[in-house]
């Protein structure tokens, strides 16, 4: 005989009583909701982890605009409100050489990075009258716009994705910039302290060469090395070393490829070697303020230096060592800690074994000093 | 609950952007439905005990996730209008005296500098002070990972 099947059985709707069935049902639905809008509902709870970023960003981007502003209006005793003209700066914006064909690109570049140089120099002097001659407040004034800079450029790419992945609903849009978002703030939170340590004129973390150069050099004589670097002779374990570091105490990197590049021309190639010693980024896992040595032209920036370095390393075949101090972003760009400082003796010794060991007694060595040399004097 | 909705529209107060608002009420909204379904999940536990121990158990296991699951989001949705602010590392200034070795730390002044001379030592009156260092102290351990 035909029985009708048993649709009760079908789904275990949990007996009799109404409200067990309401809520099993209710289970069924969540269920079904996350099977088919659990993709979107993850999205939206990234465009929310985005958005506070975002939030933090701003208020990061603003505080760095405000205080770099009071630092203005406190330096450079501006007659008018600087607000307008800083807002100006913060938009600066430098198109790179075109490289399609890139034989001769270093120069242009360079050039480019001298206009641009000169051009947010004059525009610092107009926007602090009073520190216009004074050149050290001046420099710590111009990097601190620079970092007010990178954390506005921050801001606005993130807004851009931001604001992108939520016109398009679009989850690999939001998931790439969620995925880089802990990095890109870790990076934000080091440039909003470096703009502090710039406005006080603090030393940082990427000032460990310029430190190292100036403890070789304090009490020996200087003269000026084109492009805002300072040399001193100095007699070390038997040799002549020519020690080179940017001219402190203002924020300033000066060129040490241009200084490099003079010395070796002025001695007619005849160096024993160059020993560069810099701040070098470190991996998660190393210790701040190790210290590791190695070959190659230990310098950062957009590699004009290095280019020039090499230039002339390889023209007179001189031998090129690094020593670097390992931090990391943060470390490099906010105010010094102890750990790089207590690192500067033990790349003295470094410095020191590779002149004994790979120079003759008598020889010229040069020793650069690379990085940003604010609140570090000679 | 009702704390939740407000913070939830304190915080899109600023940015002003209806979207916003549509998502985070909907968001808000599922939460608050899938909590009240674990409170009555756990409710029918406790009336289900007496006649159905097992099914009984189910259905506090499901309820406690459900609620857990649910709090865990309420709490991240507050979480994010903690207040904001940037941290001011104190930065410390060495002085020492180069002639008899006298050590100072002070609190860094605008103006100090590495290899910046300062006024005369007190038992030295001849020999000037000088800035040595300048550093900040990281205070918290930084977590090792022991691999
Ligand atoms: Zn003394």
């Amino acid at each position: 005989m035909f029985t009708p099947p048993n649709t009760d059985q079908l789904v275990p709707t949990g007996g009799g009583d109404l409200l067990s069935q309401i809520v099993s049902w209710a289970f069924y639905a969540i269920f079904i909701i996350f099977i088919f809008y659990g993709q979107r509902i993850q999205m939206y709870i990234m465009v929310r982890e985005v958005e506070n970023s975002l939030h933090k960003l701003k208020y990061i981007k603003d505080e760095g605009r405000k205080i770099t502003i009071e630092a203005i209006k406190e330096i450079g005793k501006p007659t008018t409100d600087p607000s307008p003209r800083v807002d100006r700066y913060l938009e600066y914006f430098t198109i790179t050489p075109q490289s399609m064909d890139p034989a001769g690109i270093v120069a242009k570049l360079d050039h480019l990075l001298d206009v641009r140089d000169y051009r947010l120099k004059e525009e610092v002097k107009l926007m602090a009258p009073s520190a216009a001659n004074d050149e050290v407040q001046t420099n710590n004034l111009e990097n601190t716009l620079e970092a007010a800079m990178a954390l506005n450029f921050i801001y606005k790419v993130v807004r851009h994705y931001y604001i992108q992945g939520k016109k398009t609903l679009s989850l690999y849009v939001i998931m790439q910039l969620q995925m880089i978002l802990p990095m890109v703030m870790k990076e934000a939170e080091a440039y909003a302290s470096a703009l502090k340590a710039f406005a006080y004129g603090q030393p940082i973390g990427d000032g460990a060469g310029p430190l190292v150069a100036a403890k070789l050099m304090h009490g020996y004589p200087t003269r000026k090395l084109p492009k805002n670097c300072i040399m001193a002779t100095v007699p070390l374990e038997g040799r002549t070393a020519l020690i080179i570091k940017a001219e402190g105490p203002g924020g300033n990197v000066g060129k040490p490829g241009d200084a490099v590049e003079a010395v070796i021309e002025e001695n007619e190639g005849k160096i024993g070697c160059l020993i560069m010693i810099d701040a070098g980024l470190k991996l998660e896992g190393e210790m701040v303020g190790e210290v590791a040595e190695g070959v190659g032209a230990a310098i950062g920036g957009p590699g004009v230096d290095q280019y020039k370095i090499e230039e002339k390393l390889t023209k007179y075949r001189i031998p090129n060592y690094a020593v670097i101090v390992k931090e990391d972003i943060g470390d490099a760009v906010s105010p010094m800690r102890k750990e790089i400082n207590d690192a500067v003796d033990k790349v003295i010794e470094r410095v020191k074994a590779v002149m004994v060991e790979r120079t003759k007694e008598g020889d010229k060595v040069i020793i650069v000093g690379v990085g940003n040399s604010i609140g570090v004097g000679q | 609950m009702m704390k939740v909705n407000q913070l939830a529209k304190h915080q899109n107060h600023n940015q002003s952007s209806t979207a916003t608002q549509k998502i985070s009420t909907y968001l808000t909204l599922i939460v608050l439905i899938v909590m009240a379904l674990a409170v009555a999940a756990l409710l029918l536990a406790i009336t289900a005990y007496a006649t159905d121990v097992v099914a009984a158990g189910v259905l506090a296991i499901i309820g406690l996730i459900a609620l857990v699951l649910s709090g865990f989001m309420l709490y991240q949705f507050r979480r994010q209008t903690v207040q904001l602010k940037i941290e001011i590392p104190k930065v410390m200034t060495t002085i020492e005296c180069t002639k008899c070795g006298g050590k100072t730390i002070r609190e860094f002044q605008r103006g100090d500098y590495v290899y910046k001379e300062l006024e005369p030592c007190q038992k030295c009156p001849e020999t000037k002070q000088m800035i040595t260092a300048i550093y900040k102290e990281v205070k918290e351990k930084e977590k090792t990972y022991e691999v």
